[in-house]
C-alpha cells in the first residue's frame, strides 16, 4: 500500500513538473532553451481581429449546385484572403435551413475595413466583340440628337435608351470564369508588363470561335467595365492563350493578374454581420481575464487552507496540477482561448474544489465519530462519491446542451467547462486522496487540529 | 451528538420571504421586461477611445446625425473611451461615421477667424454590427438551449430521486428540487429587468450562459441535500422533520463552502475580469446566491411542508 502511494506520488510529481512547465515554460527555457514551446491560441477578442458572417444569395443558381456554388466561393474567398498576410484566416460555409453564409475569420487583421474592401471586391474580366458599322452609327447619331437636352426632353426623343448603349462594342459569352490563370508578363521589345491569360478548355473553344468570327477586328478586353485594351484580331487564335497588353504600372499589372486569379465571385454576397475587436482591447481582455484568474485562484486556495488545514493544504496542491494541467491540455489540443472560455476555466476553478470540499466535509464527520485516520479518509471518499458524481454530471449535462446548440461565446464557455469538471474529477479525487495517504500511520496523523 | 439546527421550525418564514423575492420578479419582468442585447435583437455596438480630448456627448451626437441610425445611446467609458449603441449599419456607413467622427469636430480660432480644422484622433476598439436575421436565429436557438437544459435537468431529477420512495414519492422530490430551480433562475432575471430598466443593462448571451450554468449547478446543490435525506432515511427512523433538520445541518458547510468558492471566482471576475465579462460573473453571482438559498431553505422544507399537510388529510 506504502510502496504504491509512492509510486503513484512520484507519477503526480512528474505530471505537476511537467504540465507546469508545459503551461509556462518561461523558467525553464532559460536552462532547457530546447523545451517544447507551444504557444496558446487564442480567439478573436482576445488577440483582435476580425469576425464576418456574409449571406450568399443563391437565388440565380439551381438548386442542385447550391453547394459547388457555395464551395466556389469559398474558395475564391479563401484566395482573397490569404494575400492579406494574417496568420491561419478561416473561411467556412455555413448552411442553415434554407440559408446559406459564409464566415470569414481573420486574426490580427491590421486594417479590417480594406480586408473587407478587398473581400467584396468582385474584378469582372469580359472580352467584348465590336458592333456592326451602321449598328455603332446608329448609337453615335442618337448621342449627337439627345446632347444637351436634359433627363424629361431626353425622354420624348424615340428610342433614347439607345444612347447610353456602348456604340462599339457588344458582350460576347467569354468572361473571367473560363480563366485558368492570369500571369504577369514582359513584352520583350519594351520591357513594359503585360498580363497572360490562359483558358480552360471551354474558354478556349470560346475564344478561338470569337477570334474566327471576329479576324481583322478589334476585340476589346473590359474590367469592371472599363475597357482596358482593344487588340485587332489578326487570326483565329487556339489553344486559349492571350495577353491583355495596357497602360500598366508593373504594380498594377502585379494586382490585376492577382485579381483576375482570385476569380469573381460565382455569387453575390452581402455582409450581414461583423464583430472586429482591436489589438490593444484584445490584450487588456486577455490580462484582466488572467488577473481575474490569479486573484480567483488565490482566494480559493486562501480559503482551503485557513478552513480545512492540511487537507486544504493538499487539495491546493491538486487545485495547482489541476490549472497546470488544464493549461497544458488547451495548448495540446489545441483549443481556441476567448473571453468565454477562461470564463468558463475561472469557474472551473472555483467548482474543481467543490469534490474535496464534499470529502473532507464527510472525513471530519468520520473523525468525529473517533473513527480511525485511514477508515475516516476511506470512508470520506467512499461516501462522497455519489454526491460527486451526481453534480458532476448535472453541470456536464447542462455543458454538452450548451455545446450542441450554441453560438461561439457559448461553446467557448462549455468546452472549457467541460474539460474543467472532467479533468477536476482525477484532480480533486485522485491526486488529493494519494496525497492524503501519505499521512496514514505518521505522527501528524495524531493531531487533530490539523484535519 | 451533533447540535442539530431546527431549519424547519421557520419555513413559514422562508416561504413568505422567497414568495416575496419570486413574485416581486414576476412583477418586474412583466412590468419592465428584460432589456434584450443586440446578439438577439440586431444592432451595432461601436467602441471608440479618443486620442487627445473626449468631446461631449452631445458634440457626438450631432456629428453623426445625418446618418439613419434610429435611437443612438452613447456611454462613456474610462478616462476617454465611448461605446455608441445604434441600429444594424452597413460596412459603408461604419466607414463614413468614423471618417465623420474623425473629421472637422472642432475650428481652430484665434482672434475670431478660423485659422483651422482641428482633425480628432479615434481609435477603434470594437465594432460589432449584427443583423436582425442573425438575431432572430440567436434567439429562437438560445431558447432552444434553454427549453432543453430545462427538460434535461427535469429528467435528471426524475431519475435520480426514482429510488426515494418514502415517506414522499419520488415525482415529489423532483417537484421540489425544480421549484427550487425556478427560484435559482427569477430571482436573477428580476435583477436584470431592474437593472435594464434603470442602467440599461442588456441580457446578452454571456447573462443566458451564465444562467444555464446556474441551472446544473443549483440542481446540484439540491441533489446533495436530497441525497443526505435518501441516506439518513435509511438508517434512521426518526421523524421526517428532524431527518431533515439533521440532514441539512450535516451537508450545510459542504453547501456554503463549495458556493463560497465559486463565489469567490465569480467575484474575482466581476471585479477584476474587464468588462466584457462583468455580467456574465454577475449572473453567475446571483444564480448561485439563490441557489444555495434555496438549496437550504427551500428545498427541504417544502418536502416537509408537504409531508405535513399529506399527512393531515
Amino acid at each position: 500500500m506504502r510502496r504504491k502511494t509512492y509510486i503513484i506520488l512520484l507519477g503526480i510529481i512528474i505530471l505537476a513538473f511537467l504540465a507546469g512547465n508545459f503551461a509556462y515554460p518561461k523558467y525553464i527555457k532559460s536552462i532547457f532553451p530546447n523545451f517544447w514551446d507551444v504557444d496558446f491560441k487564442l480567439g478573436l477578442d482576445l488577440q483582435g481581429g476580425t469576425h464576418l458572417l456574409y449571406q450568399a444569395d443563391l437565388s440565380n443558381i439551381d438548386k442542385d449546385n447550391y453547394s459547388t456554388a457555395m464551395e466556389g466561393l469559398r474558395d475564391i474567398i479563401e484566395r482573397r484572403v490569404n494575400m492579406f498576410g494574417v496568420a491561419e484566416p478561416i473561411v467556412q460555409t455555413q448552411e442553415l435551413g434554407d440559408q446559406y453564409r459564409l464566415v470569414v475569420e481573420l486574426a490580427g487583421v491590421k486594417d479590417p475595413a480594406q480586408a473587407i474592401k478587398m473581400i467584396g471586391e468582385t474584378p469582372f474580366l469580359e472580352f467584348r466583340e465590336q458592333k456592326d458599322e451602321a449598328e455603332t452609327q446608329a448609337i453615335l447619331d442618337k448621342q449627337a440628337e439627345i446632347e444637351g437636352l436634359d433627363f424629361e426632353a431626353m425622354q420624348s426623343v424615340e428610342n433614347w435608351e439607345l444612347a447610353f448603349q456602348d456604340p462599339y462594342f457588344k458582350p460576347t459569352s467569354l468572361t473571367g470564369e473560363y480563366l485558368e490563370k492570369a500571369e504577369i508578363v514582359f513584352n520583350q521589345q519594351t520591357g513594359s508588363p503585360l498580363i497572360g491569360i490562359q483558358f480552360n478548355d471551354e474558354g478556349s473553344k470560346l475564344f478561338e470561335e470569337i477570334t474566327t468570327n471576329n479576324v481583322g477586328k478589334l476585340l476589346a478586353i473590359y474590367i469592371d467595365g472599363v475597357a482596358i485594351s482593344t487588340p485587332v484580331v489578326n487570326e483565329a487564335i487556339a489553344g486559349g492563350s492571350a495577353q491583355i497588353t495596357g497602360d500598366f504600372t508593373v504594380d498594377e499589372a502585379k494586382e490585376l493578374a492577382r485579381n483576375l486569379n482570385a476569380g469573381a465571385l460565382p455569387v453575390p454576397i452581402e455582409l450581414i454581420s461583423q464583430q472586429t475587436v482591436g489589438p490593444t482591447l484584445g490584450k487588456v481582455s486577455l490580462e484582466e481575464s488572467l488577473k481575474a484568474g490569479i486573484i480567483g485562484l488565490f482566494l480559493v486556495i486562501l480559503f482551503l487552507i485557513i478552513f480545512y488545514r492540511v487537507p486544504g493544504l493538499l487539495a491546493s496542491f491538486s487545485l495547482v496540477i489541476y490549472v497546470f494541467v488544464i493549461l497544458s491540455l488547451f495548448k495540446l489540443i489545441p483549443v481556441t482561448l476567448t473571453l468565454a472560455g477562461i470564463g468558463g476555466f475561472i469557474l472551473s476553478i472555483g467548482m474543481a474544489v467543490d469534490a474535496n470540499i464534499l470529502i473532507f466535509s464527510r472525513m471530519k464527520e468520520e473523525l468525529k465519530k473517533d473513527q480511525s485516520f485511514s477508515v475516516s479518509l476511506e470512508e470520506g471518499f467512499r461516501r462522497s462519491w455519489p454526491s460527486i458524481r451526481d453534480g458532476n454530471i448535472t453541470t456536464l449535462i447542462v455543458a454538452l446542451i450548451l455545446f450542441g446548440l450554441g453560438t461561439s461565446f457559448i461553446k467557448g464557455f462549455a468546452f472549457t467547462l467541460s474539460i474543467g469538471i472532467l479533468v477536476s474529477m482525477f484532480s480533486a479525487i485522485f491526486i488529493t486522496r494519494n496525497l492524503l495517504r501519505l499521512f496514514i500511520n505518521t505522527k501528524l496523523e495524531e493531531v487533530k487540529w490539523l484535519w | 451528538m451533533v447540535m442539530v439546527i431546527r431549519f424547519n421550525k421557520y419555513r413559514r418564514i422562508y416561504f413568505a420571504l422567497t414568495g416575496l423575492l419570486i413574485i416581486g420578479s414576476i412583477v418586474v419582468l412583466l412590468g419592465y421586461g428584460l432589456k434584450p442585447g443586440i446578439d438577439f435583437t440586431g444592432g451595432t455596438i461601436m467602441e471608440l477611445e479618443y486620442v487627445d480630448e473626449r468631446p461631449t456627448n452631445e458634440i457626438i451626437l450631432s456629428g453623426i446625425e445625418e446618418f439613419d441610425l434610429g435611437d443612438v445611446v452613447i456611454q462613456q467609458t474610462g478616462e476617454k473611451g465611448v461605446i455608441l449603441r445604434m441600429k444594424d449599419i452597413t460596412e459603408d456607413v461604419h466607414q463614413q461615421i468614423l471618417d465623420k467622427l474623425e473629421g472637422a469636430e472642432d475650428m481652430e480660432m484665434e482672434g475670431g477667424m478660423i485659422v483651422g480644422i482641428i482633425k480628432t484622433e479615434i481609435n477603434e476598439t470594437r465594432f460589432e454590427s449584427i443583423g436582425p436575421v442573425i438575431g432572430n436565429e440567436l434567439k429562437s436557438k438560445t431558447k432552444m438551449v434553454i427549453l432543453f437544459a430545462l427538460l434535461s435537468m427535469i429528467i435528471y431529477i426524475a431519475l435520480a430521486f426514482r429510488r426515494v420512495q418514502r415517506p414522499l414519492k419520488s415525482w415529489q422530490y423532483g417537484i421540489a428540487s425544480v421549484l427550487a430551480l425556478f427560484h435559482d433562475i427569477l430571482i436573477p432575471l428580476g435583477v436584470f429587468a431592474v437593472l435594464g430598466k434603470f442602467y440599461g443593462v442588456e441580457v446578452s448571451i454571456p447573462i443566458i450562459t451564465a444562467l444555464l450554468a446556474v441551472l446544473g449547478y443549483s440542481i446540484n446543490n439540491t441533489v446533495v441535500v436530497f441525497d443526505r435525506i435518501r441516506e439518513n432515511l435509511l438508517r434512521r427512523g426518526e421523524d421526517f422533520e428532524e431527518l431533515v433538520d439533521i440532514s441539512l445541518t450535516e451537508t450545510l458547510s459542504r453547501q456554503i463552502n463549495t458556493s463560497l468558492t465559486t463565489l469567490f471566482v465569480a467575484g474575482a471576475i466581476f471585479f477584476f475580469g474587464g468588462e466584457t465579462l462583468k455580467y456574465f460573473a454577475l449572473a453567475l453571482l446571483l444564480g448561485i446566491g439563490a441557489g444555495t438559498y434555496s438549496s437550504i431553505f427551500l428545498a427541504g422544507p417544502i418536502l416537509v411542508a408537504w409531508y405535513k399537510i399529506r399527512k393531515r388529510y
